[in-house]
């Protein structure tokens, strides 16, 4: 709130004023069956429909049910890069929730509690933030009734949200009806008879109430949803009809998703043995003649890379996802970490080049899931889109994309050939081109694909020199699409003395970091990197600009201290100027961490 | 942030293929393939290898059902007997080892005009592939799987294999192999195989006589046949071969081909065991499920396009 950060004492009474705000950060903490995610997704799509930017950030235990689970949202009326270092509002159910988060406040901001289960309030907190205590527990029972008790907790302090952000009633009431259709009626009922309890609540011991300021993108329409979201209808719209995966947190909520949408299109999604299953389904479905996408996260990305090493050697179109999450083995299912680019770029037996590509955010994560399938199609090969938890469990609102221009249609064509060599040597562009099974060529010579190396019809050959050729043609239609990579633009002056080098979900923080530094009269700029193999070319020319090369990434800084993306930055340009700026603490980028551990690297 | 930078103008087929297209031929007017248009690479099979019986009779298939070309779709996995492709002059896949059954299946389930054939040796099968093979008879994909079981690793040299039998001295078990054997037919059969057949490579009328069957069966069919490896372990299958001594007991006529647990029975003794069809039912296919799903699902967006399908669902997103 970044309009309204006085610590006032809390009158004893009277009505509260109202201050005006650009932004708010709301923090809410319970267990997960409390349904937090929930709230939060409601603040989220309000947001998104008030035309304000909205980014969350939400972690959930691997335990499911039971254990602590937060929720954080960042409303603003103008342009959000990250969840937020602080929160200006807490909302704690348990003592547990008030104890690990209170920290996360900003001096002088709110904690709105149970006080049904908070009961030890230290003293010296009393004077940092400002408390608000309500028997929550006890208030959705008057409110709704002991049955409804622990589901209605979450409803009933969306109302007391509401209430403190003058938030639209109407608006919230119309998405607890969707949210809550088809079902019982009753249910629906509920939900709104515990929300307007919550929001009829006086709040008399709130010092203030808030109200935004309007959102600048007014005029925009908005569409709000989560990473893994926008990943799989990326993936349709981009005319992907067949998926094959196992189930593994956080990859199978796409899964699940393209199980269930992919029919409507004429498409459909294999839930498979083992995740070996699922990539050998999704190229054997590539090589049927359109474009098919598995996926998974750690421990499956595993498990497909022998096959996935198949489709660099046969040249066959494939889409992999793999929404990293922390490793290595079963590591920290439920949360964020960017250590799978080296599997992404290198995970394979042999010389295997394939295409990388991260995207940056909720929107980009469409976007680049229709760039993924067609630098597939267009080079024949498979290509990698590396999100992240940090990505996938939060949402964001966006610009409502223009379907009719974006969608496309990739059936297969059969119209019979005269002749045909998948893997023809003297081919202009360098690329392999499959036929699809069900092609006539009428020569009568067919050809095979295959992992052995091959000679042009894709029959097994050991000869040294097609080796050496094979080889450099798979490699060299890749390099020739980081040729064709567009250079990134630095986020700031094109020189100075720092440049953050950022991938993936790093960039939002990144970014804000570097507004924050200039703000404070630092030289830093930043640059993102989209494209991680093959890199696009020019980045040298930009790193010269710099004095210090910073490559912001959540990995290990490993051996020689660089994380995995610093590695490469390294090898391909031999410069000492790049340093790796790395943490493996399972959550996203605070802004303050990037410029404390900036100065300390710089000085 | 919405410019994409590789938008999909020209790009056709899985790539963006820019061949000479030649005019289609009337179906009546084509002609069955003849042997020699439906062989490629001459195997690489040592002489006297029982798989070169199995590709000739495959080829003997395609004759005889006037196949054309491009309908047929051969896949393997690695091992001798899945080099199957190479010597098939149509459009064939070399996969991965023990991995050939999900391929097939993606080719399958994605492609409902193919037929799939996928060949294979017992370790790709019931070792490394043992899981695949469980999953794919359960979700009855439709295909045909031929197993070309020699009981040894041939490709790698003479290893003890899943089918190996007990006792069997290879190099690593040179005191003799003392894992109890899988037994093929018991394996399908509980797996949820929808047709299940056992055939030698010695007896090539019976080879074609079930490769024909399975073809016609509308789900997932799997065949045992028995192929000698000269190789590494010639003999393995004398005692099913009259010319060596051996018998060929044919299934009894009176089976019920319906009935599991007479399947199973069936497949009680392994040398020389039954010949025939064990077990066939008819339980709906996967991709027969999936195309019901498809058609629930499409009825209810009957003449939209898919973008405005999209938009719908995003429009309740704003
Ligand atoms: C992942 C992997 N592991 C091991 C191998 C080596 N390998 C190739 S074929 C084979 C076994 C072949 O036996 P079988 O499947 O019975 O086929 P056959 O050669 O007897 O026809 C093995 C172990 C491989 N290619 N890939
Ligand atoms: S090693 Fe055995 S299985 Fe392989 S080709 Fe020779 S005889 Fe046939
Ligand atoms: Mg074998």
């Amino acid at each position: 709130m970044s309009d309204a950060t006085t610590a006032t004492p809390a009158p004893t009474g009277g009505t509260p004023e109202v201050s005006h705000i650009s932004e708010a950060v709301i923090r809410i903490a319970g267990n997960s069956q409390d349904g937090i995610q929930a709230i939060g997704g409601f603040l989220a799509r309000l947001a998104g429909r008030s035309e304000q930017e909205v980014m969350t950030f939400m972690t959930i235990p691997s335990t499911i049910s039971g254990g602590p689970s937060i929720f954080q949202v960042r409303i603003g009326s103008g342009e959000v890069l990250s969840a937020g270092d602080e929160a200006d509002v807490l909302l704690c159910f348990y003592q547990h929730s008030y104890e690990g988060h209170v920290g996360s406040l900003k001096k002088g901001g709110i904690v709105l509690y149970d006080s049904d289960h908070v009961k030890e309030i230290p003293q010296e907190n009393l004077s940092k933030y400002r408390h608000i205590g309500l028997p929550i527990s006890s208030l959705v029972v008057e409110a709704i009734g002991g049955t409804g008790r622990d589901k209605g907790k979450n409803v009933y302090s969306l109302g007391l949200i509401a209430k403190m952000f003058n938030l639209d009633v109407p608006k919230l009431h119309r998405l607890l009806s969707e949210r809550f259709a088809g079902k019982d009626p009753k249910v629906a009922e509920t939900a709104i008879a515990a929300f307007n309890g919550g929001y009829s609540h006086t709040l008399a011991t709130a010092a203030e109430l808030f109200k935004f300021k309007p959102g600048e993108n007014v005029g925009h329409n908005q569409i709000v949803m989560g990473g893994n979201e926008a990943l799989a209808y990326g993936l349709i719209a981009a005319g992907v009809r067949f998926g094959a995966g196992y189930p593994i947190t956080p990859w199978s909520d796409i899964m699940e998703l393209l199980r269930k949408e992919l029919p409507k299109y004429g498409g459909s999604f294999i839930q498979c043995e083992d995740e070996i299953a699922s990539v050998a389904m999704a190229i054997g479905a590539s090589w049927g003649g359109r474009v098919a996408v598995t996926g998974s996260s750690g421990p499956g990305i595993s498990l497909k890379t022998e096959a996935i090493g198949w489709a660099v050697m046969a040249e066959v179109p494939l889409v992999v996802v793999d929404v990293q999450r922390g490793g290595p083995s079963t590591g920290m299912p439920t949360n964020v970490e960017q250590s799978d680019l080296n599997i992404a770029c290198f995970g394979g037996h042999g010389d295997s080049p394939r295409v990388v590509i991260a995207p940056s955010s909720v929107e980009d994560c469409f976007y680049t899931a229709i760039e993924a399938v067609n630098i597939a199609r267009k080079y024949s090969t498979p290509v990698i889109i590396l999100t992240d938890q940090g990505i996938a469990s939060r949402i964001e609102a966006f610009k409502m994309p223009e379907l009719e221009k974006i969608c496309q249609d990739i059936s297969p064509d059969f119209t019979p050939v005269a002749d045909h060599k998948p893997y023809d040597l003297a081919a202009t562009d360098g690329i392999t081109r499959h036929l699809a099974p069900g092609t006539r060529v009428a020569s009568g010579k067919y050809p095979v694909v295959t992992g052995l190396e091959h000679d042009e019809l894709g029959h097994p050959t050991g000869s040294p020199k097609l080796h050496v050729q094979m080889t450099a043609k798979r490699r060299n239609k890749l390099k020739k699409l980081g040729a064709d990579l567009p250079t990134p633009t630095v986020f700031g002056p094109s020189e100075g003395q720092v440049l953050l080098v950022s991938w993936g979900s790093s960039k939002g923080p990144v970014e804000e970091a570097v507004k924050q530094a200039r703000a404070a009269g630092d030289a830093v700029s930043g640059l993102h990197i989209k494209y991680l193999n093959p890199l696009p070319n020019g980045l040298e020319k930009i790193f010269e600009a710099f004095s210090h090369v910073l490559v912001v990434e959540l990995n290990d800084e490993g051996f020689y201290g660089y994380g995995q993306l610093g590695a490469v930055l390294r090898a391909r340009y031999c410069d000492p100027k790049i340093r790796g700026l790395t943490k493996v603490d399972g959550l996203t980028w605070k802004i303050r961490e990037i410029l404390d551990r900036v100065k300390a690297m710089t000085k | 942030m919405t410019a994409l930078s590789f938008p999909s103008e020209n790009l056709t087929r899985t790539g963006n293929l820019n061949l000479t297209p030649v005019p289609p031929i009337p179906e009546g007017e084509r002609k069955g393939l003849t042997k020699k248009e439906v062989a490629a690479d001459h195997p690489t099979w040592c002489p006297g290898c029982g798989d070169f019986s199995v590709l000739a009779l495959y080829f003997k298939l395609i004759e005889k059902r006037k196949m054309h070309h491009e309908k047929i779709t051969t896949v393997a996995g690695i091992g001798c007997s899945s080099r199957f492709p190479y010597f098939v002059q149509a459009h064939g896949a070399h996969f991965i080892h023990g991995r050939a059954l999900p391929f097939a299946t993606g080719v399958s389930l994605s492609r409902p005009d193919l037929h799939v054939f996928v060949f294979g040796g017992d370790g790709d099968a019931f070792s490394i592939g043992g899981n695949h093979f469980t999953h794919t008879a359960r979700k009855n994909v439709k295909l045909t799987y031929c197993v070309m079981d020699n009981n040894v690793y041939g490709l790698t040299k003479n290893q003890t294999s899943p089918t190996s039998p007990l006792g069997y001295k290879s190099k690593t078990d040179v005191w003799g192999s003392g894992d109890r054997p899988v037994n093929p037919m018991k394996q399908a059969i509980c797996a949820g195989a929808t047709f299940v057949a056992r055939t030698t490579h010695t007896n090539p009328n019976h080879v074609l006589q079930m490769m024909e069957a399975a073809m016609d069966h509308d789900g997932f069919s799997f065949i045992e046949c028995l192929s000698e490896c000269v190789e590494f372990y010639p003999g393995a299958f004398d005692g099913a071969n009259p010319r060596k001594g051996g018998q060929f007991p044919e299934v009894p006529k009176d089976h019920d081909v319906t009935d599991e647990y007479a399947a199973y029975k069936l497949a009680e003794d392994l040398m020389p065991g039954k010949f025939g069809i064990f077990y066939k039912v008819n339980r709906p296919t996967k991709n027969a499920n999936e195309a019901k799903i498809v058609s629930t699902n499409r009825e209810k967006f009957a003449a939209l396009p898919d973008w405005q399908i999209l938009q719908k669902n995003f429009d309740r997103m704003k």
